[in-house]
């Protein structure tokens, strides 16, 4: 047997970090540590290099690519139709709205139109997920403030959420719901009583939260005055969102270049001014509520109809018709062998995520399969923050503040 | 010496370490079956009815665990922090008395192992911080930068909190003018619980005893979110078996202390009577304080470090001062009340 090299332990090199770290870190005076990507509050593979003075954060370095995935190289090699599986899987808490700004994106790009009760579907369904969302945030919020319970109660109530998805789509969290010019095939009859008993029930849950946290004096001492980005750091960051939204920029893409027929509900777009972690914390709550509103409206108005577009040159026809129709035969198979072929162009769709602006940007050369796409994803843009508003903080709220950000790994890597 | 209170003191010290060992594993076992009822959860409920056979399962998976020293740890601190801090936890409870005397096999025997030691508290109040050189050299001797500062938090947090507890502890002895814990016990039966003279003692106490342990809303030196574990960061099996054992036996200690100190100990309706009750009475209030440590958990998020600093010395110590001068005022101005 041939010998194994024995483990030997080596110091990690001074010169490889020192461009990043401060010349108190070089002569010994900080500390540094090292932080993830297997740390229980990293909400992920996310790793930062933290210089420490003591428990202060002196500069915080973010190391991302932990959960590369390859997606947008991958959806290249796939055609339009099957490419979207993989939209799902950047943003695992937000499948819906990629879906959405996905299927926009190639609705955009090949003119298509999409039936009414679909667009209103598509958005029961995405504020749906943008509560469920909004639950993981709070519910990882309350973990890293060692609120263990708020986090079981924010998983009951996503759970309801998730129930819905699957009575729709057969899948919890992979949806893949919406397809491009509509929906993959129209709600169970179960849904509007499904969505129904949920908004009756949601409103007090959401009080019960705020019961724990919003008035705890603990929790306010915790979040008030953390982490405060101001308006102008926010806006040549190119912050998105909630964080956007807290800083005291009341921009949100449903009001201002609606999509799915947003222009036709009222709600309004929860905003404050301090910029602080607890600031970012009400505008969440305050957006679930919110998008619960947009799901009442929708519900009621919630026309009849087809939920797909009857463009078989994009849509595939309905399984029954392939028994009877020799066009609509030609039409499945084409569409599920060669797939679609888009016309030449480039389009960019950005839709509001509940992290901020998902960008898609799509260009094609008029083949079947996409030559080019890419995500602008908030979680990335919104990372970059991070050592900003973490400078000078304990380590403590670090951890709070990498929650408060609220990002997906799988969104920041891709 | 009489041959058989030689045997009678170890067949109690028995007694009680068997008592504080099988208390601990269902202490963990409350804790997470009442944590889970708080979280609509159901918790434990695979080993055994109801799960009670979980913390036995608990225990035989950690004996079997890898106990790893890490290369570059300082093995004989690393070895023997926990076994620092887990005795003293387990020796704090020999001056609390348990109950009154009992006649037993011919003998007069009293429900305690030094119950009438005179200088009691003194006892107590060193004995608990032992428990804290385990924490800091468990840090230090991981050569782990996060189990270095869970034990310098703990360091720090241990030393602000015990001057708030040992004022605490001020006031039953001015009011039972003893050290002894026995006596503490005894006056509170002539005068009532010492909570109703005490109660911003009582609460001193509480939130003292909170930090002391290391529980929410105090739990920096191991907060999860921040440090992965703090000072247990490298420990595996028994030996980390051995910091949670302190964890758990100093949470029913805590307890006990409270009990004993302001809510008069195995005192009861009809304990001179029948002796035996005592212990009872005992279980009951420790139960109620340890639900009410658990249901803490449940309910609140953690401090801040600088904050709880902040809140140690600025608040905490000041009200401790206060409320020892105001019972000394109170004892002057009312001597009667001393009985």
């Amino acid at each position: 047997m041939p010998d194994r090299p024995t483990l030997t332990l080596t110091e990690a090199s001074m010169e490889e970090i020192k461009h990043l770290v401060s010349k108190r870190a070089i002569a010994g005076e900080t500390v540094l540590l090292n932080m993830g990507p297997q740390h229980p509050s990293t909400h992920g593979v996310l790793r930062l290099l933290l210089e420490l003075d003591g428990e202060e954060v002196v500069r915080c370095i973010p190391d991302v690519g932990y959960l590369h995935t390859g997606i947008e190289k991958n959806m290249e090699a796939k055609t339009y139709i099957k490419a979207e599986v993989m939209s799902d899987r950047l943003d695992y808490l937000n499948n819906v709205g990629n879906n959405l700004a996905y299927c926009l994106a190639i609705e955009k790009l090949t003119g298509l139109d999409v039936p009414p009760r679909a667009q209103a579907i598509r958005v029961i369904l995405t504020e749906l997920q943008r509560i469920a969302s909004h639950l993981i945030f709070l519910a990882t919020t309350g973990l890293d403030v060692a609120a263990t319970s708020i986090w079981m109660y924010c998983f009951r109530e996503r759970n309801l959420i998730l129930d819905i998805m699957e009575m729709c789509s057969g899948q919890r969290m992979m949806t893949t719901y919406i397809r491009p010019g509509g929906l993959w095939r129209d709600v169970p009859a179960e849904f509007e009583g499904e969505v129904r008993s949920f908004i009756k029930v949601f409103p007090s849950r959401v009080d019960e939260y705020e019961a724990l946290l919003t008035k705890n004096p603990i929790f306010l001492d915790r979040t008030k005055d953390i982490g405060v980005l101001t308006q102008e750091d926010a806006l040549s960051w190119g912050v998105t969102g909630p964080m956007l939204r807290a800083s005291g920029i009341p921009h949100d893409l449903r009001k201002s270049q609606p999509y799915s027929g947003y222009e036709l509900y009222d709600f309004e777009i929860p905003m404050r001014s301090e910029g602080d972690t607890f600031a970012r914390y009400i505008v969440r709550i305050e957006e679930m509520r919110e998008a619960l509103r947009i799901v009442e409206q929708a519900l009621d108005k919630l026309p009849y109809g087809p939920v797909r577009s009857d463009n078989r040159k994009y849509v595939p026809p309905p399984r029954s018709e392939l028994g009877t129709s020799m066009e609509a035969l030609i039409h499945h198979f084409k569409l599920w062998t060669e797939g679609f072929n888009p016309p030449k162009g480039s389009v960019y769709v950005a839709v509001e995520s509940p992290r901020g602006e998902l960008g898609v940007y799509l260009e094609s050369d008029g083949g079947p399969k996409p030559y080019r796409i890419h995500w602008r994803t908030p979680s990335f843009t919104n990372l970059q923050i991070l050592p900003l508003i973490a400078r000078g903080h304990l380590i403590g709220d670090l951890v709070l503040l990498i929650g408060t950000v609220d990002i997906v790994l799988g969104d920041v890597d891709r | 010496m009489e041959y058989g209170l030689i045997l009678e003191w170890i067949i109690k010290a028995v007694l009680m370490l068997l008592i504080l060992l099988i208390g601990f594993a269902y202490t963990t076992y409350l804790e997470r079956k009442v944590l889970a009822r708080m979280q609509v959860r159901y918790g434990p409920n695979r080993a055994g009815p109801k799960g009670l056979l979980q913390p036995v399962a608990d225990g035989v998976k950690l004996i079997f665990k890898e106990e790893l020293i890490p290369a570059k740890a300082d093995k004989l601190l690393f070895i023997l922090a926990p076994v620092i801090t887990v005795l003293p936890a387990l020796t704090i409870l020999a001056v609390v008395p348990f109950g009154g005397t009992v006649n037993l096999f011919g003998r007069e025997i009293t429900l305690s192992i030094a119950g009438d030691l005179n200088v009691g508290i003194l006892y107590l109040t060193a004995v608990t911080s032992i428990t804290v050189y385990g924490m800091v050299l468990a840090g230090w001797a991981s050569n782990n930068k996060y189990a270095m500062m869970g034990g310098i938090r703990a360091t720090a947090q241990v030393i602000s909190y015990e001057l708030a507890l040992g004022l605490a502890f001020i006031g039953p002895i001015l009011l039972a003018s003893s050290m002894s814990v026995n006596e503490i016990v005894n006056a509170q039966g002539r005068m009532g619980w010492f909570f109703i003279y005490q109660p911003i003692g009582f609460i001193i106490f509480l939130i003292a005893t909170l930090a002391e342990i290391n529980r929410v809303p105090f739990d920096m030196p191991e907060a999860e979110q921040e440090l992965v574990a703090g000072y247990h960061t490298e420990y595996s099996g028994m030996k980390f078996a051995l910091f949670m054992m302190t964890e758990y036996i100093k949470m029913i200690v805590v307890a006990v202390l409270a009990a004993t100190f302001f809510l008069g100990g195995y005192l009861g309706p009809f304990v001179d009577q029948v002796p035996w009750l005592g212990p009872v009475y005992l279980f009951i209030k420790v139960f109620i304080l340890v639900f009410g440590i658990i249901w803490v958990r449940a309910t609140w998020p953690r401090f801040r470090y600088d904050r709880l600093m902040a809140f140690g010395w600025k608040i905490m110590l000041p009200l401790a001062v206060l409320n020892v001068l105001l019972t000394g005022a109170f004892i002057i101005l009312f001597p009667g009340v001393i009985r």
